[in-house]
């Protein structure tokens, strides 16, 4: 089985998208736009913005982030799939609403913050379980656990809220390395982020995740197991969610039932500003870390610039915006010169170059 | 062969790009503190952080505020979240920690939740003033309260003394029975009441359990019950707005007099037809006013926030910190006909 789904990826990575030497294929992406336009903005902010270069913006800009740039780890991978799951958010508040409220009956914080996660595959599970075996629309199944997990954040609290976290978890929340200025929670992501980089971009599964995006079916006669690829998906998406609403919980000291309302849209905002595809098939993850690092440093740099939340989001929505429009006009522009080179070089039948055209745009 | 490349490939893309986050990143936690501080020369800068950005309520205290910042001659600043959530405030927190900010002035969204930001803050050297809303005291220099307990009973008899002659039947319309800024008012204004005015006779306290319709039916009931009763006082927006609606539809308009603590927004109509003579709330403008004077007392160290610390604050005279670094604001302010086209909140 191994073997064929080998043989079909190679089959599809060679000519086209390997047309081009490897330096060209690894800087002429969508990825390495972000990290240079991250790299700008963050040199910017450094020699311009007031206070920036303090290193307190490290600090609390990486804190910030740090929900976002966990719940992008799966993310990403379910994007390639081609499938969505809007209801990350409504976990993130749901596992931090439990442990306040399982704290708040006397369990301790670890066994309370291992309830939340446990509560969060489940929640994954039965999302995947919907998509992947009953085979539901995952945009319609997650509006609907995005309503019904939120929903029973809501019911466990009411409307009051939790505030009585104990000081030695809330202080390790926010504890720095050292003497750095790096917050200790970027120790797990980073931890996350290799094995979720691995897993996407080094084995026969996280292969398997852009066959399904490319072309489900073919996936699926390749030998990729399409249902449970997907479920495992969406189980990793509920852990990581639950584990990011437990590092909300006690970096805030305080959970509500509307804790990280809105979340999910900011997690794919991210994640496609990080050049995936929202048609499934193509991303990388070191584009998706970029992405959400983007929008951290600007929305960082506008507050320091005293800039109000509302117009802070039009400035992220409109890159947002761009950006995708950049990628169907870059693809076009691709298309139309492979097609000139093509033309030039000694006549494939019409049908192939239309097919390595394709895949080119969508490779690159 | 194919393989390896792709492996090749993959892996110099991600040692690309955490070679890129990690040298950007680091590049910024030695480059140390070059120009950080806002608080340098004579200007004090003061960042205003209301509870929620365009909240009527706030934007009148953050309009008092920036007149006090400008008088003084500081640099005023208004943030905030859209939602009134602890969480939402904290990234402003820390904002205003980086910017070196010489004061903030916050109405916390949860008096604990924030605590630890606020603390951080004043590591940096932020001075911390509350208003409107308070955190726990260690985590602020200075409280500014609207009003006092006593302060709300007294003005509340004050009120309905004047408007029905000092004489006569009145009651209550509270809001929930087990509402404790309500009961603590009641027992004060019975006091006084007892004490003062020995002729205005409280008979009966209802609860409307600060909910429009069953308040309104509370006023009917109370008005039927009692045909003597010539005033209502209602010591919560909500009972007052719903007690001024019923009476002033009724026969009893002009006969029944209705007072309390509303807002000028809710209470305009009734205030302008005759139903409602004065009614009271503190003054938000002067609430932000004075917040920004005891800011920039704080900055200026004229003041450390511990009892019995005098300051002055402009036209509004001058101000002495109370226990737990509480400065009062002052009697309640009374709205009547006469300024009620000045508020809008």
């Amino acid at each position: 089985m191994t073997i064929t789904t080998d043989r079909a990826t190679e089959a599809v990575r060679t000519y086209a998208s390997y047309a081009k030497p490897l330096w060209q294929r690894v800087i002429l992406t969508r990825e390495f736009a972000v990290i240079a336009l991250l790299v700008a903005v963050f040199v910017y902010s450094t020699n311009e913005v007031q206070a920036f270069s303090g290193p307190l913006t490290i600090y609390y800009l990486l804190l910030d982030v740090v929900p976002i740039l966990l719940i992008a780890l799966p993310m990403t991978m379910i994007i390639i799939t081609g499938e969505i799951d809007l209801s990350v958010a409504s976990v993130v508040g749901l596992s931090a609403v439990l442990v306040g409220d399982l704290h708040q009956n006397g369990w301790s914080i670890p066994a309370a913050a291992v309830a939340a996660i446990v509560v969060g595959i489940v929640c994954g599970a039965f999302n995947g379980f919907l998509i992947a075996y009953v085979g539901l629309p995952s945009l319609a199944v997650t509006i609907g656990t995005l309503a019904l997990y939120r929903g029973l954040a809501v019911g466990i609290l009411g409307t009051t809220a939790v505030t009585d976290f104990p000081e030695k978890w809330t202080d390790l929340a926010k504890d720095k390395i050292g003497d750095s200025s790096y917050p200790v929670v970027i120790i797990p992501f980073i931890v996350l982020a290799i094995i979720f980089v691995i897993l996407l971009h080094f084995t026969a599964f996280g292969r398997g995740v852009f066959d399904i995006g490319l072309n489900d079916e073919a996936a699926h006669f390749s030998g990729v197991n399409v249902a449970r690829t997907k479920l495992i998906l969406f189980v990793l998406a509920g852990a990581v969610s639950a584990f990011a609403g437990v590092y909300y919980a006690l970096r805030f000291g305080s959970v509500r039932g509307d804790t990280a309302t809105g979340m999910e849209l900011k997690v794919i905002a991210a994640v496609l500003l990080g050049g995936v595809s929202i048609f499934g098939g193509r991303g990388a993850l070191h584009g998706v870390i970029a992405g959400v690092l983007l929008i951290g440093v600007l929305s960082s740099a506008l507050r320091l610039e005293t800039v109000t939340d509302n117009v802070i989001n039009i400035i992220i929505g409109s890159l947002l915006v761009i950006s995708v429009m950049s990628t169907s006009f870059l693809s076009v522009v691709t298309r139309a010169t492979t097609g000139i080179k093509k033309r030039g070089s000694k006549s494939p039948d019409e049908r192939q170059q239309l097919a390595s055209a394709h895949t080119e745009g969508k490779n690159e | 062969m194919k393989f390896n490349k792709k492996r090749a490939s993959a892996l110099t893309a991600l040692v690309a790009s955490a070679a890129l986050a990690l040298s950007a990143c680091g590049g910024s936690s030695d480059s140390g503190n070059g120009g950080g501080s806002g608080s340098d020369g004579k200007a004090v800068s003061v960042t205003f952080l209301p509870k929620n950005l365009g909240n009527p309520y706030f934007d009148t205290s953050d309009k008092g505020g920036k007149a006090a910042v400008e008088e003084f001659g500081g640099k005023f600043t208004e943030v905030g979240p859209q939602e009134a959530s602890p969480d939402a405030q904290v990234p402003f927190i820390n904002t205003a920690a980086q910017q070196g900010v010489g004061a903030l002035v916050v109405s916390a969204n949860d008096p604990k939740a924030i605590g630890d930001a606020l603390n951080e803050a004043r590591d940096a050297g932020t001075k911390v003033v509350t208003f409107d809303s308070d955190t726990d005291p260690q985590y602020r220099d200075l409280f500014i309260n609207q009003a006092s307990a006593e302060g709300i009973a007294k003005v509340q008899v004050k009120m309905i003394a004047e408007q029905i002659g000092d004489k006569g039947e009145i009651a209550i319309l509270s809001a929930a029975a087990n509402a404790t800024n309500q009961n603590t008012w009641i027992d004060l204004m019975k006091k006084e009441l007892a004490a003062s005015h020995p002729d205005i006779k409280l008979v009966d306290t209802v609860y409307g359990n600060d909910d429009d319709q069953t308040s309104f039916d509370k006023t009917s009931a109370l008005l039927q019950k009692y045909p003597n009763l010539k005033g209502i006082v209602s010591p919560t927006t909500v009972g007052i707005a719903a007690a001024a609606r019923y009476v002033s539809d009724s026969d009893f308009k002009g006969k029944v007099k209705v007072t309390g603590l509303g807002t000028p927004n809710q209470m305009r109509d009734y205030v302008e037809n005759g139903t409602v003579d004065a009614f009271a709330l503190w003054n938000p403008e002067d609430l932000g006013f004075l917040a920004a004077y005891a800011a920039k007392a704080l900055v200026d160290g004229d003041i450390t926030g511990k009892e019995g610390d005098k300051f002055t604050a402009g036209k509004l005279g001058d101000y002495t910190v109370g226990k737990d670094g509480v400065v009062l604001l002052g009697d309640p302010f009374e709205f009547t006909k006469d300024n009620i086209g000045d508020f809008d909140f």
